[in-house]
């Protein structure tokens, strides 16, 4: 307990530069980086392998051929392909449209200070944070057991499109509130009701954000595999679905199926299953990304 | 009620005079609210859904027996009904998760809001959120075949097959975004003003990370590991795929994570997938967890969505 033990390098004198910082900081910083580096390296290890594994069967069998339990050299997953498209396309029927109104309500509509928006609001986040796996037990009990859909491609749809409900109206809300006043006021001035103002200036202005939203949202259904285990899609499905009431399976389940198969060949196909999942989800994303740097506009 | 609403909602700004009514208009406020109140009836579907078979299941099996014993075997000869197998199983491949994600997603966050220039944050912070886009599903099969085979083998020979230490470690992973991400709002809402007051007082950049950001973000921060939290534990597919089926096995209920466990949500996903029969009591069992993983969930959201509404006042 000496005087000199408060000269700690904590406080040794620095350059206002921040140059010259004594080691612990300097450590700190490279400990800081590596946190982050962990995440990174992890993922570019997963793609590497995942590419490596499955290369030998990413050829044109994987979307040609149907899914086999008996020859897996053979099988491919072209019924998960248009199962995963059919389920999607009925997830963003469902979807799109209330996400898209319900923000427009949330964001021009109702009073922000009222009780019940409030009340909304903290729901909206809620929903987004309850498990997957939750929305399955939803879609088991009310689609398909109690509105008799049973595990078709419809009952599918709708619990992905709650599931990622959420998400929609989050981002289109924050499209909507990065329109500039201005342009409703200017509106509302000349006349223009507020659906008007609304349906021809806000929402238009706001199409780039809704767009980045709605991708992010359906590449997150597309890659949900949870509630969909209680849906009925992990039966050995080899057929294409011929309809909203078909059976169906989606490429995440497929992936599923197959990861269970002891057989190394099974994880070979699985892993080229994911490489082209991930090849989906990534363009997605990509496209998201380029809709959002080309239409930054600057009011 | 509903003028009201219009009159405050457009600020007054409405025309000065109606020259005629415009019943458009209503019918579309009318759509407009009955799709922002799609996301409440789901919440009372969830709710109804998970309740009433759990509450018929609870007439069979009594709660004290659910939530107090230590024997799983919903779909044996015998069944039994003790959920504390399934919560151990949660609770260790969570506390793995949490362990791995809180200081890495903390330490990237205070990289990316602290000390990374704007063009590499430019690049490094969408390259992590990528993370976050992998379907879960995957980061299941990279856990099984990758990380327990190539990673743990080696280090623990006697690992199973099947075990909580990998789901553990690839959730952790998978929950880094979320925690970086959020924390990261929280300390980038710190008014700059606070940094400079530090510097100017001698503070080093790593001191006034730590001793002036991080506390003054920290609702934001335990939000973010609150959220994270409640990530891993309604996760299903990582569980699923790598650490089994098999309930964590009771009566003397082990801990170790090199052996495989069943969670809360991994039972849900292999009964349900299974083809049990409505109305049985392995149907309705189903429910009852569901629902305790529905309110465990619940708490800890409420909790995350109140730190954040709090930091939000402080700082705006």
């Amino acid at each position: 307990m000496t005087a000199t033990l408060d000269i700690a390098p904590d406080s040794a004198p620095v350059d206002l530069q921040g140059r010259g910082q004594p080691l612990v900081d300097k450590t700190f910083r490279w400990i800081l980086f590596l946190c982050l580096a962990v995440g990174i390296v992890f993922l570019a290890v997963l793609l590497a392998y995942v590419t490596i594994k499955g290369w030998p069967r990413l050829t044109p069998t994987l979307w040609e051929n149907m899914p086999s339990l008996r020859r897996p050299e053979q099988a491919g997953a072209q019924s998960a392909i248009t199962g995963t498209l059919w389920v999607i396309a009925f997830t963003a029927l469902f979807a799109l449209p209330i996400g898209f109104l319900g923000a427009v309500y949330m964001e021009e509509y109702a009073n922000p200070t009222s009780r019940f928006t409030r009340f909304v609001e903290i729901n909206i986040q809620n929903l987004a944070a309850v498990p997957s796996i939750v929305y399955g037990i939803l879609g088991l009990a009310i689609f398909a057991r109690a509105l008799a859909l049973g595990q078709t491609v419809i009952t599918a749809g709708l619990t992905l499109a709650l599931l990622v409900l959420p998400v929609i109206i989050v981002s289109t809300r924050e499209a909507l509130r990065a329109v500039p006043q201005n342009i409703r006021h200017g509106s509302l001035a000349l006349g223009a009701t507020l659906w008007q103002t609304t349906w021809r200036q806000t929402m238009p202005a706001a199409v780039p954000g809704m767009a980045t939203g709605t991708i992010l949202a359906l590449s997150r259904a597309i890659g949900e595999a949870a509630p969909l285990l209680l849906l009925g899609a992990v039966t050995f499905i080899s057929f294409n679905p011929t309809g909203p009431f078909s059976a169906y399976t989606t490429l995440p389940i497929q992936i599923f199926n197959w990861t269970k198969e002891s057989r190394e060949e099974f994880q070979i196909l699985a892993s080229a299953t994911i490489v082209l999942l991930l090849v989906i989800l990534l363009a997605m994303n990509a496209v998201a990304i380029l809709i959002r740097n080309r239409t930054q506009k600057r009011w | 009620m509903s003028t009201a609403l219009a009159e405050s909602a457009a600020g007054g700004l409405n025309p000065l005079r109606q020259t005629r009514p415009r019943y458009g208009e209503k019918v579309i406020r009318v759509i407009l609210f009955a799709a922002a109140a799609v996301s409440i009836l789901t919440t009372f579907g969830i709710v109804i859904s998970v309740l009433i078979p759990s509450l018929e299941f609870f007439a069979e099996i009594p709660i004290t027996e659910f939530l107090f014993t230590t024997t799983w075997t919903p779909l044996f000869a015998n069944p039994q009904y003790g959920v504390l197998p399934l919560i151990m199983g949660t609770l260790v491949i969570t506390l793995i998760a949490v362990l791995i994600a809180i200081p890495l997603g903390l330490g990237s966050a205070i990289y990316l809001s602290e000390y990374a220039k704007p063009r590499a944050r430019k690049v490094l912070k969408p390259t992590l959120e990528v993370l976050a886009g992998i379907p879960t599903v995957v980061f299941g099969f990279f856990a099984l075949d990758f990380i327990t085979e190539f990673v743990l083998k080696p280090i623990f020979p006697g690992i199973q097959v099947f075990n909580a230490l990998s789901a553990g470690i690839v959730m952790g992973i998978m929950i880094i975004p979320t925690i970086a991400s959020l924390s990261e709002d929280a300390m980038a809402a710190v008014p700059g003003g606070l940094r400079d007051g530090a510097y100017a007082l001698g503070a080093t950049k790593r001191q006034t990370a730590l001793r002036v950001v991080v506390p003054a973000a920290l609702s934001g921060i335990v939000a973010a590991f609150v959220l994270g939290i409640s990530r891993a534990i309604g996760e299903t597919m990582i569980v699923t795929v790598a650490a089994g089926l098999q309930p964590n096995p009771g009566p003397n209920m082990t801990l170790n994570p090199l052996e495989g466990m069943q969670t809360m949500t991994s039972y849900i996903a292999a009964a349900g997938a299974g083809d049990v029969a409505t109305g049985s009591i392995e149907y309705k069992s189903i429910f009852a967890v569901g629902l305790l993983l529905f309110i465990i969930t619940f708490f800890m959201n409420m909790i995350s969505i109140r730190l954040v509404r709090k930091y939000r006042q402080a700082y705006q």
